[in-house]
């Protein structure tokens, strides 16, 4: 019998707070933390609605609990940040004869840094403590230090499915035995070098965005970090910890069609919901909420939604995406909603799709408008798909006391 | 394999050895509308090029039309793409080409591949400079233990610009100015000589008759403070897979001319395996994130051939037959790794 995976722990900063219950506070009413741009120096900085975190560089460190210095970026503290809250729930600084692992997942790393002094890491010598700072691995071996972590440590990156991945491989690290828990998660800062790439692609949305609408018209970009404890059943014994909920299952799969397009028909969505299914043991009858990647991007939430229709038939589970509350926080996406699903299982609610208004011509079903209290909610299902056609699904399941 | 030297041929190891007096290595490219349609080379940047074509060598010479797996590792994606909107946007912000936008997100080669070869199955990319490699090897090794896979493809790739070197060179990382590749180990200067390369191979559940060797651990280390202690990570490692250090053959390590970090390596071989062969190949691929790639590559010939080119000696001391290779990486004395690659018994 497989190892089953626990989460025992979690951790936030995103647009709608820096910690836990400040995100949770934003989602219970329902209000977004999307805006306009303030800490990027951007000519798009009024033309867009973005998730930004509302603090600078300086704010940052006196959150990650460290001393100001040369070579940090907004996306490493962003990650100190919440791997930190998320360390401190999960107990992690106990039990050190634990074999304990960091996974990390970023795409932009740290390009906000970067992209200020390019030129001058072209022509002298006065930033080359921000050298470094440049790769996807800086943010992740400065999370390592500030908690301490030795052994295994990786990073991920699969665009917007990279925080999804991440977790998944920490699950799998711990069911084949290696590692005894993980903190798995990502972290992603907004930076002019996305927001332009993105821009150039023209799939951004100038209003708050509005995902499965009719009238959809793309992507507020977010930014923000959310890392999650994940432990087995043995672990558990020794720890003492009492999970959030269990993670039941997982799949990832590829599209395999274009590199920034989804294909019509969500083959790859498919396939990773269908995995997670499978693995996880439920029917798809049992699923009760679908946490999706709905970005707003007329491509994505037709075949997303297509996906979900082919293997959900008839009974569609409710539905939403909550990338209207925290913008679309891409490497940190998948981790982000993670954190999102297991709120739900804890306090038996379901998020609403903000700003749903008209429903698309090609999709029988719609999302849900309006927060929902009163239904029993066992099992999320997040769904986290990214450029490439990258795609991950992840099931959460709640402990039924009793039941185990 | 792309690299420097010649490996595009499967059979073909290094029978000549490229000699090169640069500021860094350059790979020998292989004729990419062999390996893509030239209608679509043309819009790809340099590195997803090698990759696709690294990893269609690779399945060709494994007989696999569809992996069940495409895992790639690469420390810094597409510099080249990278470096082209760093340009744009750090002088006016305003680029309206979203191509190098795309190709410079990391997931761009193993996501090409899957393209390349409408392959649905599992896809994913590993990104921690000299981990990502060894990363990916790892998820590979997962997935055979899980049953979810019998063949995967899984690569190194990484590339280097004359920019990025320019960068790099900034905080010690490479020589200051030319230098022989061959004569890397008589310069006694700090700084590496800088490479690149693109390896792809497939690993499968069992051998077949064309397998080269066995995979048989990966495994790396964060060195938090100093802690990490190389002699029982060694133990623990060769431990778990039921060997001591004296039923190792060949150790290849990843010396790379750096005299800041290359005592680190000849400690390791000095103190943990005297009396047996040691290698290294750094000076025929240069240094990269995932040079490694190139020194499993090596390790497979070298198994599977069981000849040992006196260019890769560091010793003078070469085993009857080659059994057991330990391969030891190290970069920067924070990211430590092990590969032990294993003959088959045919």
């Amino acid at each position: 019998m497989a190892r089953r995976i626990f989460i025992t722990g979690s951790g936030i900063i995103s647009c709608l707070g820096a910690n836990l219950q400040e995100n949770l506070s934003a989602l219970m009413a329902s209000r977004r933390g999307t805006g306009r741009i303030r800490h990027i120096d951007t000519l798009l900085k009024d033309e867009l609605v973005v998730g930004e975190v509302p603090y600078n560089l300086e704010e940052l460190f006196t959150l990650a609990g460290i001393a100001p210095a040369e070579g940090f970026s907004r996306n490493a503290l962003l990650g100190i940040i919440a791997a930190r809250e998320a360390a401190g729930n999960g107990g992690l600084s106990d039990h050190k004869e634990l074999r304990t692992g960091l996974i990390s997942a970023t795409t932009v790393g740290g390009m906000d840094q970067c992209e200020l002094y390019y030129h001058d890491f072209l022509h002298n010598d006065t930033r080359n403590g921000y050298i470094d700072a440049y790769d996807c691995a800086d943010s992740t071996e400065k999370i390592a230090e500030a908690l301490s972590i030795d052994g295994f440590i990786t990073t991920l990156s699969t665009a917007c499915s990279s925080a999804a991945n991440a977790l998944m491989l920490g699950a799998r690290m711990i069911r084949s035995g290696r590692l005894d828990r993980v903190l798995a998660g990502g972290c992603e800062s907004l930076t002019k070098f996305h927001l332009n790439g993105f821009n150039a692609l023209k799939i951004l949305d100038k209003e708050p965005c509005k995902p499965f609408d009719r009238n959809r018209a793309g992507i507020n970009l977010g930014e923000g970090a959310a890392y999650l404890v994940l432990e087995s059943e043995e672990t558990l014994r020794i720890t003492g910890n009492q999970p959030l909920c269990e993670l039941a299952g997982w799949g990832n799969a590829c599209e395999a069609f274009h590199q920034t397009a989804s294909s019509p028909d969500g083959t790859g969505a498919y396939l990773a919901m269908e995995k997670a299914l499978k693995m996880s043991g439920l029917e798809p009858s049992q699923i009760d909420y679908i946490n999706a990647h709905g970005t707003g991007t007329d491509n994505n939430d037709l075949s997303e939604g297509k996906a979900i229709e082919r293997l959900f038939g008839e009974k569609i589970p409710y539905v939403s995406s909550t990338k209207p509350f925290t913008g679309h926080t891409t490497s940190a996406a998948g981790s982000t909603e993670a954190i999102l699903s297991v709120f739900c299982l804890q306090h038996q609610v379901i998020w609403p799709n903000l700003h749903f208004n008209i429903p698309m011509e090609e999709l029988h079903f719609t999302p849900v408008k309006s927060l929902i209290t009163n239904r029993p909610v066992n099992t999320v299902m997040s769904n986290s798909f990214g450029f490439g056609g990258n795609d991950t699904s992840l099931i959460f399941k709640k402990i039924l006391p009793g039941k185990e | 394999m792309i690299s420097p030297q010649k490996t595009l041929e499967r059979g073909v190891f290094l029978e000549e050895v490229m000699a090169y007096n640069a500021d860094y290595l350059h790979c020998i490219e292989p004729v990419y509308r062999n390996f893509i349609d030239p209608i679509q080379a043309r819009r790809m940047s340099r590195l997803i090029k090698m990759g696709i074509a690294a990893a269609k060598i690779s399945l060709t010479d494994a007989g696999i039309a569809m992996p069940d797996a495409i895992i790639t590792g690469t420390g810094l994606g597409s510099v080249e793409d990278t470096e082209k909107i760093l340009g744009e946007i750090t002088k006016e912000e305003r680029f309206l080409n979203p191509t190098p936008f795309i190709q410079s997100t990391y997931n761009t080669i193993s996501s090409q591949i899957a393209i390349q070869l409408k392959c649905h199955n599992y896809n994913s990319t590993y990104v921690h400079r000299t981990f990502s490699f060894e990363s990916g090897l790892l998820d590979a090794l997962l997935q055979i233990e899980e049953g979810t896979a019998n063949n995967i493809l899984a690569g190194g790739i990484d590339e280097m610009t004359l920019n990025h070197l320019q960068i790099t060179r900034r905080i010690g990382l490479w020589k200051t100015v030319p230098v022989s590749n061959l004569g890397l180990l008589h310069l006694r200067t700090p700084g590496a000589l800088a490479g690149e390369g693109a390896t792809f191979i497939t690993l499968g559940k069992n051998p077949q008759s064309n397998t080269y060797a066995r995979l048989t651990g990966v495994e790396t280390f964060f060195n938090l403070n100093n802690s990490f202690d190389p002699g029982s990570k060694l133990l623990a490692f060769l431990n778990h897979h039921s060997l001591t250090p004296s039923q190792v053959d060949l150790v290849l390590l990843g010396n790379n001319g750096d005299t800041n970090h290359d005592p680190i390596y000849d400690n390791f071989r000095e103190k943990f395996f005297p009396g047996k062969a040691h290698a290294w190949y750094k000076h025929l691929c240069g240094e990269y994130h995932t040079a490694t790639g190139f020194g499993l590559y090596l390790a497979s010939n070298l198994l599977r051939n069981q000849t040992f080119p006196d260019i890769l000696k560091l010793n003078d001391i070469a085993p009857k037959k080659i059994s057991n290779i330990l391969i030891y990486n190290h970069f920067r004395n924070v990211n430590h790794a092990f590969m032990l690659v294993q003959a088959i018994d045919r």
